[in-house]
């Protein structure tokens, strides 16, 4: 690794809150979407002449749409008390990366264009005009969040930045200022099925290989079926299962599991991708369109269930929005959700996470485990904030935190959680979340990795933790980018179905 | 009748009216306002019955806050419910006779003007200590406290220090709500106090102290976490749902 042209924040025992640094992190832009994405998601590519116009109409229009935009422009009393909340400031100190300061961006526009206050004393309440200075500002500081929800915990009012710097993106867009990389994500998942655009030959090739691979490994021939009408699960994950490691391991121990439930299941080469970054660019059409692949897939296969792999902001669509968006969950009253909900399996929750159906199986007894085979390894567990805050699993709140743990400590002997401030609700966002995950953006993702990094750092001294397990294709990919950044080994970090791939025993 | 006092019966019906308009627009807008997704801060209760316990917290406690900075959740805590019982003390100049329970809160009425303002000053001073929160202050913020402990200020020197025709008070304020109206008295300390109430009043509607009528309307805090059992779609959806199919 090339040394960094930025300072990596150095270990403390206790983090601390830095002192603010003004612009400390405006240069840091990602690149810009190009004509040809921003044409095919249905945005202009340049600002032009009316650019003022159409994103004042566009706020107008979420202002709207949204309660919580709504509301959340005109609650905030600015205490302060998500100041020192975003995992970003405290690895950057910019102030307008603490969370009120991100949404007083907009704040000031709404302001000056939609309240009394504004329109006839701006300087008494900080409205501004909306200029390009304020836009450039948009751009660099929406594109600074990673909608995690940290800060929705603390706020007294529960006002969620995410919510903002969704509704800030899907204005930029709408100026012709889209952001390359999740708009090339968005094009290539509507275009190909999935966010890395493997066709459907590749994708058979490579699971052909995979069960080559486990049958060498195991001697039992365990399967990665695709498109098979009639299998009773329809899996769908996150399209780096398929390449990436370490996700790939996690993949494995899917396989296995099913295997060795004797579960007849698919994937599916049309919706080979659970990842929605139409949730991050805040539009429910192109997040709904997104989404409804997997109901079209699920209808063709004819499948009774829906099972979710590893990925925390697709769990958060499935779990919360699957439902409203293609109606798949239940208690559906129009004809459009009753097609789909007639022919899912009542007995299960829809859609129900991979976690969730290995912890039943193991409850149940079904699976074979030796935890001895993870002893090479002390494990943590990072929550991804997107399952940790914006979702659940389970029958009770905070299943979400337990069912995942329980699986580890269900497959392996050596098991220390982090500090409690920094895990659960309260846990840091790994820093690549919310579609910041490119190299134009590398500096912000170790900066804001920090908070993790520094509580991994606490474990790794005082417990000997070597191996961090988590349940986010995201997560999984930034932290084996940032670790060597603090001086860790990027095979360090890998998911909770890597560890129960090594323990399950097959026949 | 003195044209004094014409001017503050003036002054009192436009703020009520703005403050009691003004606030119903704002809720009228926001429970109008649709939300489109579920979007509950994790855990959250599954349950409309859970949901208003949770909201309870906020309100009673300010449960989230507790949890993210202690010195603010102290001097927060301190003005509002000072300001709670101040406000239920004053109840009693607008009605006779006086609710039992009025008489009851009085005497710590009376003392919980003291907590009120000492906790506005709290929060002040974080306003000029804190750099972080002395960037995100502009100066409606520095003057919506300076209106508040004005208020108080004065409300205090009346009760300790120089003491107003309280009878006479009492009847104006009567006369304005049976609309048989009687004669101000004239101290200035009163004057300042209810013309700062009448500001108070008229900007409650424009400005951030609509998060008091914002907080129950908050998505993250008022949502019960039940997607998978439960289809939500929000009007606009079902006609994009229509036309898209
Ligand atoms: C449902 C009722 C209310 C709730 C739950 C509530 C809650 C809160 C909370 C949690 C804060 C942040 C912490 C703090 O700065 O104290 C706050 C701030 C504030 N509240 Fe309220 N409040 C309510 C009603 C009111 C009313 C009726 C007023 C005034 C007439 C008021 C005036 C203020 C002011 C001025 C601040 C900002 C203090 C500062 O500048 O730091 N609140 N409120
Ligand atoms: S959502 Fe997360 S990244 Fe965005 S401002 Fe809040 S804490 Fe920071
Ligand atoms: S915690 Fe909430 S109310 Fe306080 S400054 Fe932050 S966003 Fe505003």
């Amino acid at each position: 690794m090339a040394a960094p042209e930025f300072e990596v924040p150095q270990f403390k025992e206790q983090i601390e809150i830095p002192k603010i640094r003004e612009g400390s992190m405006s240069h840091v832009k990602s690149f810009v979407s190009p004509q040809p994405t921003q044409e095919f998601l249905g945005y202009p590519w340049e600002l032009g002449e009316d650019w003022k116009e159409r994103a004042l109409f566009k706020m107008g229009d979420l202002l709207k749409k949204y309660r919580s935009l709504r509301v959340f422009m005109d609650a905030c009393v600015h205490c302060g008390a998500c100041t020192d909340k975003c995992h970003y400031y405290l690895g950057s100190a910019d102030p307008k990366n603490m969370p009120v300061a991100r949404q007083e961006l907009m704040r000031k526009v709404y302001r000056r264009y939609f309240t009394l206050p504004g329109k006839i004393a701006p300087w008494l309440v900080g409205a501004e005009e909306l200029t390009k200075e304020t836009l450039e500002d948009w751009y660099s500081y929406y594109h600074q969040c990673s909608e995690c929800r940290r800060c929705s915990v603390f706020c007294p009012y529960g006002i969620d930045t995410a919510e903002i710097t969704m509704a800030g993106r899907e204005i930029l867009n709408y100026a012709g200022m889209g952001q390359k990389y999740s708009n090339e994500i968005l094009t290539k998942v509507q275009k190909i099925g999935n966010n890395l655009g493997l066709p459907g030959p590749a994708l058979e090739d490579t699971l052909a290989g995979l069960e080559e691979d486990i049958e060498a490994d195991t001697g039992v021939p365990v399967k990665l079926p695709m498109d098979v009408k009639g299998a009773e699960i329809l899996l769908v994950t996150p399209s780096a299962d398929f390449f990436s490691e370490p996700h790939v391991e996690s993949l494995i121990g899917y396989a296995k599991v099913f295997h060795a439930a004797g579960a007849s299941w698919t994937l599916s080469s049309y919706a080979s991708e659970a990842g929605n970054f139409g949730l991050f660019n805040g539009n429910y059409e192109t997040m709904r369109k997104v989404a409804l692949r997997i109901r079209d897939a699920a209808l063709e296969l004819g499948v009774k269930r829906i099972i979710v792999g590893e990925c925390g902001h697709a769990w958060r669509v499935a779990y919360s929005f699957w439902n409203t968006l293609t109606g798949i969950g239940f208690d559906g009253k129009d004809p459009f959700s009753i097609e789909l909900q007639q022919q899912l399996d009542h007995r299960y929750p829809q859609p129900m996470h991979i976690c969730e159906y290995t912890w039943d199986l193991i409850q149940q007894g079904r699976l074979k485990l030796d935890p001895s085979a993870n002893d090479d390894k002390i494990i943590t567990y990072h929550d991804s904030c997107n399952v940790a805050r914006a979702s659940r699993m389970g029958d009770e709140p905070g299943g979400q935190f337990t069912i995942p743990r329980n699986i580890i400590k269900a497959v392996a002997n050596n098991f220390h959680d982090m500090a409690a401030e920094t895990i659960g609700e309260a846990t840091f966002c790994c820093g690549g979340g919310g579609g910041v995950l490119t190299d134009d953006l590398i500096e912000l993702r170790v900066k804001g990795a920090y908070p993790r990094m520094n509580a991994l750092n606490n474990v790794v001294q005082e417990e000997n933790v070597n191996f961090m397990a988590t349940i986010c294709a995201i997560c999984k990919a930034q932290f084996t980018k940032v670790l060597p950044y603090y001086g860790f080994d990027r095979s360090m970090v890998g998911g909770v179905h890597q560890l129960v791939s090594a323990a399950i025993k097959l026949d | 009748m003195s044209s004094l006092t014409v001017f503050y019966i003036g002054l009192f019906y436009v703020a009520t009216l703005i403050l009691i308009a003004g606030v119903a627009y704002r809720i009228y807008e926001y429970s109008r306002t649709p939300a489109p997704l579920k979007i509950p801060t994790t855990p959250a209760p599954t349950t409309n019955a859970g949901v208003a316990y949770r909201m309870a917290r906020e309100v009673v406690l300010f449960e989230s806050l507790f949890k993210s900075n202690k010195w603010t959740w102290v001097f927060g805590w301190l003005f509002h419910f000072g300001l709670l019982l101040v406000l239920l003390r004053h109840i009693r100049y607008f009605q006779e006779p006086v609710w039992f329970w009025v008489d009851i809160v009085q005497p710590f009425g009376k003392y919980a003007s003291f907590a009120m303002v000492a906790g506005l000053l709290g929060l002040w001073a974080r306003r000029f200590l804190v750099d972080r929160v002395r960037y995100i202050s502009t100066p409606s913020d520095h003057l919506i406290l300076a209106l508040l402990v004005g208020i108080g200020l004065s409300g205090m020197m009346m009760t300790f220090v120089v003491h107003t025709d309280i009878v006479a008070l009492k009847a104006f304020m009567l006369g304005l709500m049976t609309f048989d109206f009687q004669p101000l008295p004239t101290d200035t300390i009163l004057l300042v106090h209810l013309a700062l109430v009448a500001l108070l009043m008229i900007i409650f509607p424009i400005s951030k102290l609509l998060h008091a009528p914002g907080i129950f309307f908050s998505p993250t805090r008022n949502q019960a976490d039940n997607p998978r059992e439960h289809r939500h779609v929000a009007n606009w959806a079902i006609e994009l749902e229509r036309k898209n199919g």
